[in-house]
């Protein structure tokens, strides 16, 4: 099952490496990471989806914790939570695509962030899966590029992941 | 600047100093000049030249594992530093507390491919507990302070500081932190009171109870609790290969060691039992087989350790303690006395079934009247040092021959590499333990293939006086390797032949050493006898034992097989 951890670590030159080296050195699954201080500048905030099973997640808790760097760990799917990940997509934007680009824009709730003559460049805000969905929804052969942040993560209400 | 400014290679001499640091194990070079030019301005620990640094680490690593103590070892950058990797390794795998001291090239070269540069605290970072670079000097006396702290805290391991050279020629004041603190890092100590009162009822109430010791035993200093609580318990106890000495060997509860080398009685018991107690073990591949074989059995399991992660790793839990061993087993001798329990009438069929498995006699062997018996050198040796030796061995055959017929009565005693499986490490073994313990006899178990990955070391041995006994069990072979191509690959022996072996005895000589080479069964223990004379006293003794090149190590669990699917040497 996808599972989506977060965790609080020591702001410090190596630490990133300490995590994914982990998940190397263990073997288990990183679908996506991503990183970046807090607004206390002496942690940073890392949101990990991986999958496995319960089994294998535990153990991946585990190990985090273990980590001489890490703060606090935490299972966003041991709760509610709300899942955000950020894709730019460039698109084909010429006649044969333009009206269909801007409506399949419009639907998944993104913005035209550049235009040119021929391409858009769209940004798209939600869950791994809506964007993957927005992929699949247009036509491939319209597809120029596409980068994406990987899943940040917060659990709902009062659930706070905190020093 | 003040006066009481000093440079940062004393800096770092002034931490060892208030961390009480005995002996540093180390060799010099380039980034560390200005440390070792401190070390030779000081005289309140005694630095020992080895003449390869994985040996100073292994040194350190049995100073440490045969004292309780943080072992410390310094190597210089670069190839210092990847040198020190298999010591540093080892003493991760069996979680042994150790600080080691690198030197870096200075900060302004750091990622220029400097001469002598490399990235020590990326390559060591998967095989240690944690490890820092520290780029200010004004951070050198919190950083040492932290590496100790984590080393010897909760399950212990291996911190390694990297240190610029620049650092270590600039100059500020000197202050050691009184105390530490790091937010991530708090170590669970206590126990869960209701799962301890949990376990000890399940304990109570099992037909078939069983306990099954490790290397935490050990490492948390708990042989007494551990010891107190199996016999007013009354249950049959067993012991990895990293927690022998934790309980007595000589006690009729204990079934000797367990695993792919372990008796018969101790794999049928852990197979059979109904309640299973772990203490600071963690049910490795070399230790339960298959997992699945092992759990086919319906047990229940209660298991201590201070490491929450090895918890449920392998084999899933039932009654999980997270906790060190002493203040766990400490609560559980509490709760017992006060238990008004009958002496476990109720086990006796439990221990008649044992006996039983006890009457095969696994560890039984043929002596013979020409070819020396490996087993036979080490009862020998367990008998010419009335069992109270230090004993350090390499890896292979003759480790599982030692850990099967030279029974530990005492933890800290049995020096080797267990986890990582180290060739090699036999020799700096017995150097650290021998520092540490000056009177104490100390022999070092090996073969003829491990002792070649560390021979130089007997050239330390000369320098510091290391009256060291070797005990080189040499079958011409690297037994382990050859007894499962034996097995498994049809009599192929590929590569396993240790062809232009050296002639030992010359070689100890050359070194300064006493030289013995044993070829007859009848020279074993008059040999024995000689080395551990007061004669040879101060001498380190190379005794080159020529044994039956074909022996085996038995009983032997196949690798992914079940316990209770051992080969018995009648089986063959």
């Amino acid at each position: 099952m996808r599972h989506i951890i977060s965790l609080l670590m020591e702001n410090e030159s190596g630490a990133l490496s300490r995590v994914s080296g982990l998940f190397s050195a263990r073997g288990y699954n990183i679908e996506s990471l991503t990183v970046a201080p807090t607004e206390d500048p002496t942690l940073s905030r890392m949101t990990i989806v991986t999958s496995g099973s319960d089994e294998i997640i535990e153990q991946i808790i585990k190990q985090l914790n273990k980590l001489i760097d890490v703060v606090k760990v935490l299972d966003l799917n041991d709760g509610r939570f709300i899942e955000r990940e950020l894709m730019i997509v460039k698109v084909k934007a010429n006649a044969q695509y333009r009206d269909e680009m801007k409506r399949m824009c419009d639907i998944f709730r993104g913005r035209i962030i550049d235009v040119s003559d021929s391409s858009f460049t769209i940004e798209i805000t939600g869950s791994s899966s809506k964007l993957d969905a927005y992929i699949e929804s247009i036509d491939e052969a319209a597809i120029l590029e596409t980068v994406r942040t990987g899943a940040s993560g917060i659990g709902r209400g009062d659930r706070i992941l905190k020093v | 600047m003040g006066s009481n400014y000093i440079s940062g290679a004393e800096i770092v001499i002034r931490c060892l100093h208030e961390e009480k640091v005995k002996f540093v194990f180390g060799y010099p070079g380039g980034a560390v000049l200005n440390i070792y030019d401190a070390v030779f301005q000081q005289n309140k620990f005694k630095h020992v030249l080895v003449r390869h640094e994985q040996a100073a680490v292994h040194a350190a690593d049995a100073y440490s594992r045969s004292t309780g103590k943080v072992g410390v070892a310094l190597v210089t950058s670069g190839p210092g530093a990847t040198n020190a990797v298999t010591g540093i390794a080892t003493a991760y795998m069996d979680s042994i507390p150790m600080v080691i001291i690198s030197g870096q090239v200075p900060t302004y070269a750091i990622g220029q491919d400097a001469f002598q540069e490399c990235d020590t605290v990326g390559i060591t970072r998967p095989c240690v507990k944690h490890n820092f670079l520290v780029k200010d000097i004004k951070d050198i006396a919190s950083t040492m302070k932290k590496a100790f702290y984590v080393a010897a805290s909760g399950r212990p391991g291996p911190v390694l500081v990297d240190i610029p050279k620049d650092i270590t020629a600039e100059k500020y004041e000197f202050s050691y932190p009184k105390t530490v603190h790091l937010r991530s890092y708090n170590p669970i100590i206590k126990g869960h009171s209701g799962q301890i009162k949990k376990a000890l009822l399940l304990l109570l109430d099992a037909k078939r109870p069983m306990v099954y010791s490790g290397g935490g035993v050990v490492l948390g200093d708990a042989s007494n609790q551990l010891t107190k609580f199996v016999r007013t318990l009354g249950s049959p106890i067993t012991s990895t290969l990293m927690g022998l000495g934790g309980f007595p060997a000589s006690d009729k509860q204990f079934l000797g060691m367990l695993g792919m080398h372990g008796t018969y009685e101790a794999n049928m018991a852990m197979q059979e039992c109904d309640v299973l107690l772990a203490v600071g073990a963690r049910f490795d591949d070399r230790v339960i087989g298959n997992p699945e074989h092992f759990l086919s059995k319906p047990k229940t399991i209660i298991h201590i350790d201070i490491d929450p992660s090895s918890i449920s790793k392998r084999v899933k839990i039932d009654v999980p303690i997270v906790g060190d061993v002493i203040s766990v087993l400490t609560e559980l001798n509490d709760l017992l006395s006060k238990e008004k329990i009958k002496q476990n009438a109720s086990l006796k069929p439990w221990f008649k079934e044992i006996d039983q498995w006890r009457s095969t006699n696994c560890l039984n062997f043929k002596n013979d009247k020409k070819l020396i018996k490996p087993q036979f050198v080490i009862q020998t040796l367990h008998k010419i040092t009335k069992g109270d030796a230090f004993i350090t061995s390499d890896v292979g055959q003759h480790q599982m021959w030692a850990a099967q017929y030279y029974p530990f009565d005492k933890p800290r005693r049995w020096i080797n590499s267990g986890g990582l499986g180290t060739m090699g490490v036999g020799l700096p073994y017995a150097m650290g333990t021998q520092l540490a313990h000056p009177d104490a006899k100390v022999a070092c178990v090996t073969g003829e293939a491990s002792i070649q990955m560390c021979i130089q070391e007997l050239s330390t041995c000369k320098q510091f006086h290391l009256p060291i006994k070797i005990i080189n069990l040499n079958n011409r072979y690297m037994g382990m390797v050859r007894q499962w191509q034996e097995f498994f690959y049809g009599n192929r022996y590929a590569e396993s032949y240790m062809e232009a072996l050296p002639d030992f005895v010359k070689l100890a000589e050359s070194y300064g050493h006493v030289g013995m080479k044993i070829e007859k069964p009848s020279d074993v223990e008059p040999a024995l006898k000689e080395a551990f004379s007061s004669k040879l006293k101060e001498r380190l003794v190379f005794m080159d034992f020529i044994t039956d090149q074909k022996e085996n190590v038995f009983p032997m669990v196949p690798n992914g097989k079940g316990l209770s699917e051992m080969i018995i040497a009648e089986d063959l």
